[in-house]
């Protein structure tokens, strides 16, 4: 009786696995595809959102996206173990020689924001970014230090020591943050530099952005620096940055593709060297960028011009990441704004378009 | 065969860190470990300031952690009833289950802007004439890293110490007490009778408290400096460094300068043990004949 019992439970068993088997090929005709990614942290909700969205046009397609950092997506890129990587800086002169013939897609755009709190001061504190670098190099020690007051006429500002909190950990938005430091002072140019890490003249060091927030918003009298769409997710009191007009500029989607738009006048093919490409130096001193965020910078694909260069690559999948990567530009760019990331400007999709027209396979062009 | 294992992975660890900084130990020798600048920029690296925060935060962790511990110790294993005990003692060890993360998150939010409130600033009010009580209060910084190492490792020393306080013979107790002692001076004795596992259980705290990294990175400030001005005053350590940078080492020399403060910190542990076994032999030949081990 009771062997009985096993076997048709047994049989039962392995008919519904069948069934589910067969009905699971039904659903799937055409073989899945995984297009393997990693890199950035930063545009990782934007790419995860994508990937979700992409599955629903295409559900043979699956965009596997690992946010490890940028360091570590261009470490995967050299190696050749992803299928593109993402990272908020272009590639350097030396990593291009390692991985020669990348392909530079800007896929979004990011601002950096000064975060500060101040009992009894709202968001709008105006800063220049000479007053930037002076407080982070330890120069204006208090927050009603003439410089600050003179352009801030109006408001209360408390004679108090200034706390400076930096990031600790690695990443892209110190070296958006540190390069604008960079370009605007000289000193800190020569003294400190710009990375994802730096040797910090002074200040807390806090791990992330949340990190960074979280200690800005326990310190009385702190300064720190974020990623816009945290601050703006977050509700954080940030500041205003004046550009080379002289204008002081509130950091939002427009201001940054305001940015984006000057500085795509000027990009270089996607198959040249990146390695200078940077909106904040292009506009650092345009007095004729009205409207612009100072702090603003791409983040980026990395993928090779000529895809058979991976192991594991075939024509099919290679077709599967050209598609997706065109989608991303166009279609793709809808879903941005929602998670308060900054849309493409036209003039950056077109040069996009061009560069993914260049991507081929065993010498065959992909995209006509 | 399960020994030597042990000294396999010993073996093979030692010798992938070595491969891996090995870049950074020819360019730095030996001066990586009297170097005092970190500049991923211009591509300078020295870990001396790491060395001595890990050290300096991880011994004074240990001098609040240890009182305390011994404390809560023989409260549970000497004075409380046996039921009592173990409610309380498995509360304790359910502490020491509780996330790195979590403690900082906790650091954070609720340890810092108490330090920060009511103890620092008090402090610095009654001593602030005395140099170290001195120099500005953020709030985070080694001291509070300390206290929040303290913490965590008070669960593990803690529940080692009441097993092995209640694995003493009773009839040393007894003994005591026939000999007319008062329970203080029973206690002594059994914490005498004990001592060489005392250390142990220390040593054990310290292993964890040289390596921890969440907790400590959350609420060090992670500064870079040879030595702070005061003890309100932040510093770095070592396993923090390679957590926050290692993911966006972007250049070879930086990585390997990475892995080599890993390889020191192994060498820094290691040292660590030695030292403290070398007292526990000390202890134990000194006290033979004393009270028997």
């Amino acid at each position: 009786m009771k062997t009985v019992y096993v076997i048709v439970v047994a049989v039962i068993a392995v008919a519904m696995i069948t069934l589910g088997l067969l009905a699971y090929q039904q659903a799937s005709p055409t073989r899945t595809v995984t297009l393997n990614g990693a890199g950035a942290t930063f545009p990782f909700p934007l790419i995860d959102k994508w990937a979700a969205e992409y599955h629903k046009i295409k559900p043979n397609v699956k965009v596997n996206y690992q946010s490890i950092g940028s360091g570590g997506g261009i470490q995967q890129h050299i190696e050749k173990t992803v299928f593109f990587a993402a990272s908020d800086a272009p590639l350097t002169e030396a990593q291009a020689a390692k991985a020669p013939n990348t392909l530079h897609i800007p896929i979004t755009i990011g601002g950096v924001v000064p975060i500060y709190n101040i009992p009894g001061i709202q968001k709008g504190l105006k800063f220049t970014g000479e007053i930037l670098a002076d407080i982070y190099l330890g120069k204006i020690t208090k927050w009603n230090d003439p410089r600050l007051a003179a352009i801030n006429p109006g408001v209360d500002l408390p004679d108090k020591e200034i706390v400076v909190v930096h990031r600790s950990d690695g990443s892209g938005t110190t070296f958006v943050w540190t390069s604008y430091l960079s370009c605007v002072s000289q000193e800190w140019r020569e003294k400190v530099g710009r990375g994802t890490s730096v040797n910090w003249p002074i200040g807390l060091g806090a791990k992330g952005n949340e990190g960074v927030a979280a200690t800005v918003q326990q310190t009385p009298y702190s300064i720190g620096y974020v990623e816009f769409t945290y601050a703006k997710k977050n509700n954080l009191t940030y500041g205003y940055v004046q550009n080379a007009a002289g204008e002081f500029i509130e950091p939002s989607i427009e201001s940054f593709a305001k940015a984006a738009e000057y500085a795509a006048i000027t990009l270089p093919k996607g198959d040249e060297s990146w390695s200078k490409v940077s909106i904040i130096e292009s506009i650092v001193n345009n007095t004729r960028a009205r409207g612009a965020y100072p702090i603003t910078s791409f983040s980026y694909f990395l993928v090779y011009k000529e895809l058979n260069v991976l192991p594991n690559m075939d024509e099919e999948t290679a077709r599967a990441l050209v598609e997706f990567l065109w989608w991303a530009i166009h279609d793709g760019q809808g879903y941005a704004s929602d998670l308060h990331y900054v849309p493409l400007p036209p003039s950056v999709v077109a040069h996009n378009e061009e560069t993914i027209r260049m991507i081929t396979y065993n010498g065959q062009q992909l995209l006509k | 065969m399960f020994a030597s294992s042990i000294l396999l992975f010993l073996g093979l660890m030692i010798y992938e860190l070595v491969i891996g900084s090995w870049l950074s130990i020819q360019t730095f020798g030996l001066n990586f470990l009297i170097g005092t600048k970190w500049d991923p920029v211009f591509q300078v690296f020295g870990a001396l300031p790491l060395i001595l925060g890990t050290t300096v935060t991880s011994v004074l962790a240990l001098l609040i952690a240890v009182p305390i511990s011994l404390g809560i110790s023989l409260v549970l294993s000497e004075y409380m009833p046996k039921k009592f005990g173990f409610v309380i003692s498995f509360l304790v060890e359910l502490l020491a289950a509780v996330p790195s993360v979590i403690y900082g998150l906790w650091g954070i939010y609720v340890l810092i802007p108490f330090l920060r409130d009511h103890v620092y600033i008090r402090l610095q009010t009654l001593f602030g004439f005395i140099p170290i009580f001195s120099g500005p209060i953020y709030g985070s910084g080694f001291l509070t890293a300390s206290v929040v190492l303290a913490i965590m490792i008070v669960p593990t020393i803690s529940s080692i110490l009441r097993d092995l306080f209640l694995a003493v013979p009773d009839s040393l107790r007894e003994a005591m007490i026939a000999l007319g002692a008062t329970k203080w001076e029973t206690v002594k004795a059994v914490v005498s009778y004990a001592r060489s596992g005392v250390i142990g259980a220390v040593i054990l705290g310290l292993g964890r408290a040289v390596g921890e990294t969440m907790a400590v990175t959350m609420v060090i400030g992670n500064k870079f400096q040879v030595w702070p001005s005061s003890l309100f005053d932040v510093w770095y350590t070592m396993s923090a460094i390679i957590a926050n940078e290692l993911l966006e080492a972007t250049y070879d020399l930086y990585v390997s300068a990475l892995i080599n403060v890993a390889l020191v910190l192994l060498l820094v542990t290691l040292i660590i043990n030695i030292l403290s076994r070398l007292i526990v032999w000390r202890t134990i030949r000194l006290t033979r004949g004393v009270v028997k081990e």
